[in-house]
């Protein structure tokens, strides 16, 4: 089982870094998405993996699992869903005003370069 | 247990939904609201920072009261009281000037976000663990997504996402980091995990050092150190004005972020990362003041070049943080309160120069209305941050530079300061007088034709033009504070860094456990029903100024 949780977290993560480096607004959320659910296993596997164990004390149970973990993923679960719906509403109206998803910055000086073009063009 | 230690938490969150969802219609009401709570939340800070340095020991707020492993606490210490005094100040001050300048009025939920942004980086200064502290973050960056993209636009949306998608990416990095520091030390207390780390043994410190530099590279994204600095001019030259002097704290925050936890848990000391993070975050210091250094010099727009000199007070605080030593520290924190003002003033004094001007681009135009003034404020914040005297950048750096005296550092950082600052004048000199100088010379035209073309046409500023200078002036006058009160200021940061590095105090006031006492005191309180008797025990330890709380606490022990 250690293998199979360690290789979909490996998996989950590799896809997500590759759709991330893609810098386009769609793949870069679907790869976010990937990575935060890898962390969630990630940050479940923390505690030890552990089956039909009990996580809270209760008379005649000899071993339990690790309770913390469930509670920190069902943190990270609820953050990560939040700002994935703040993300598609920022690369929305990034869209929508630019007609264009790309994720970089455009370079600044770019019209001042522009400009100087022209002018020496115009000379 | 002082329940004002939680305040500067709950005060804005009950504060910001408020104002969003009951005065969202009422821009006025809003900003009287606003306006009210920052002053509160200063209020509350000022008695936090007394309280911190009333008897010198860290106070402990446990949440819900559950002992200190188990529950989550609030820690306040002197270092975080002044980090939260810190962000009340500069609140107040970017606050009025995004009201006198109408920034707030240029979309919606200014003064919520604004609020949920106090909230997030109060908590992010206060809380005493570590997965607190990523919850914190979450909700200062989500607030600042929305203070970001405030008013809209092609630019600011692009670098608004851009922003985004970079914090998300760090938030993830942040979990891996933490999911990995549980799964080897088996707490996320800060106090809990410093006395784990310290009897970490070697053989098993592999997976702890990749949690502690996972953690060092989460920080350094948000104090925008190298290699992870590439985001900052991008987002701060395209956020409202207001907002990038805000942000002056938010890279303060991952500064203090990375004091805190590579002091207390990771510090100099502990076997398992002895030398670590010292070695790298030197390194990293030194690229990233090159870095602004040069970027000041070389960009063409004003916003930019103030971002990147941001980028370089960032390296110099880090080169000073990255000595580990109570006298590093001292000069850090003293640099710390100087950065973020002469940061803050130079981006208010930028926006006001913009609004009149029309753009950011550094190239001559005809003057604006009260050229003189307005150069005589950017010549003030350019003095400040390049580090010249008489405002406090020149003793901040001069601190700096006294502090890295080790014959080991001196080769590297002196030269790195002080070639940095020299490129740093040359290149705000060069800004400033094309911005003033060079416009003087020119004729007055019709200043229609040099507008830019994504930006409206500037409207002549029509807001009280004593409210929308106030702000700047303050934060200059905070500066030459600064440099006049040295003496006071730097005993005060001395005394927060002597408590930085007393991490057995920090660990006691938590734990109420000496570093040596024997281990299976934590087993004894694993017990669910025993934690009550923690607490009578606590009493002793606490000092009075605690009424509401001791009662309970009390009953339970008396069983």
């Amino acid at each position: 089982m250690e293998m199979l949780v360690a290789s979909a977290i490996g998996m989950l993560t590799a896809g997500g870094v590759y759709l991330i480096l893609r810098l386009r607004a769609f793949p870069v959320i679907l790869g976010l998405a990937l990575l935060s659910y890898a962390v969630n296993v990630f940050i479940f596997a923390s505690g030890r993996l552990a089956t039909n164990m009990a996580p809270i004390l209760q008379d005649g149970v000899e071993s339990y699992t690790d309770p913390l973990p469930q509670a920190l993923v069902l943190t990270a679960i609820v953050i990560s869903f939040g700002m994935t719906a703040v993300l598609v509403m920022v690369s929305l109206g990034a869209y929508l005003e630019r007609e264009s998803d790309e994720i970089n910055v455009p370079d600044p000086d770019r019209d001042l370069d522009e400009e100087r073009n022209e002018a020496e063009a115009g000379q | 247990m002082n329940h004002w230690i939680i305040a500067p938490v709950v005060l804005p969150a009950l504060l910001a939904p408020l104002i969003g969802y009951i005065m969202r219609h009422d821009i006025t009401l809003a900003r009287a609201a606003s306006v009210t709570g920052t002053l509160l939340f200063a209020g509350i800070a000022v008695g936090l920072a007394m309280l911190a340095s009333l008897d010198g020991t860290a106070q402990v707020y446990r949440l819900g009261d559950w002992a200190a492993p188990f529950g989550i606490v609030l820690v306040l210490d002197r270092l975080s009281a002044l980090m939260v005094l810190l962000t009340a100040i500069l609140a107040l001050i970017v606050l009025i000037h995004a009201i006198a300048t109408e920034w707030d009025a240029k979309g919606r939920h200014f003064h919520a976000l604004f609020q949920f942004q106090l909230m997030g980086i109060a908590g992010a200064f206060l809380t005493g663990d570590v997965f607190n502290l990523f919850v914190f973050f979450e909700i200062l960056l989500i607030a600042s997504y929305g203070l970001m993209i405030h008013g809209g636009g092609k630019e600011r949306m692009q670098a608004g996402l851009q922003y985004v998608v970079l914090n998300l990416a760090g938030s993830t990095l942040f979990l891996f980091a933490l999911g990995t520091l549980y799964a080897s030390t088996g707490t996320l207390n800060m106090a809990d995990l410093a006395l784990r780390m310290s009897e970490m043994p070697l053989e098993d410190a592999a997976i702890v050092r990749v949690a502690a530099m996972l953690l060092m590279i989460v920080f350094a994204v948000k104090a925008a150190l190298f290699p992870v600095q590439f985001w900052l001019p991008g987002t701060y030259s395209n956020a409202p004005a207001p907002v990038a002097a805000l942000f002056a704290i938010m890279t303060k925050v991952g500064a203090y972020a990375i004091l805190r936890v590579h002091t207390l848990i990771f510090g100099p000391g502990v076997p398992a990362t002895e030398g670590m993070p010292e070695s790298w975050l030197f390194a990293a210091a030194i690229v990233t003041i090159a870095i602004g250094a040069l970027g000041v010099l070389g960009t063409r727009r004003l916003m930019p070049l103030i971002a990147f000199s941001v980028i370089g007070s960032m390296g110099t605080l880090m080169l000073a943080i990255s000595a580990f030593s109570p006298q590093g520290t001292t000069a850090a924190l003293y640099y710390l309160i100087h950065s973020t003002f002469a940061g803050a003033v130079l981006f208010l004094i930028a926006d006001l120069v913009v609004t009149r001007r029309g753009g950011d681009k550094l190239t001559p135009q005809p003057p604006i209305t009260e050229n003189g003034l307005f150069a005589a404020l950017f010549f003030a914040g350019a003095i400040a941050m390049a580090g010249m005297p008489p405002l406090s950048g020149f003793l901040g750096k001069l601190l700096v530079l006294d502090a890295l005296r080790n014959p080991a550092d001196i080769i590297w950082a002196w030269p790195a300061i002080l070639a940095g600052s020299l490129v740093t004048i040359v290149g705000f000199a060069r800004a400033g007088s094309v911005l003033f100088w060079k416009s003087t010379a020119m004729q007055p035209a019709a200043p229609t034709s040099d507008v830019e073309d994504d930006t409206p046409a500037p409207k002549p500023p029509n807001h009280p033009r004593a409210m929308a200078l106030a702000p700047s002036f303050a934060a200059l006058a905070i500066l030459a504070g600064l440099a006049i009160f040295a003496g006071p200021v730097t005993t005060y940061v001395g005394q927060t860094s002597a408590q930085l590095f007393d991490r057995q105090g920090y660990v006691d006031a938590v734990l109420n456990s000496p570093l040596n006492a024997a281990p299976n005191t934590k087993v004894i309180k694993g017990h669910g029903d025993s934690y009550g008797d923690d607490d009578a025990h606590i009493e002793g330890h606490e000092d009075t100024g605690d009424r509401a709380a001791d009662e309970p606490a009390t009953e339970d022990g008396g069983h």
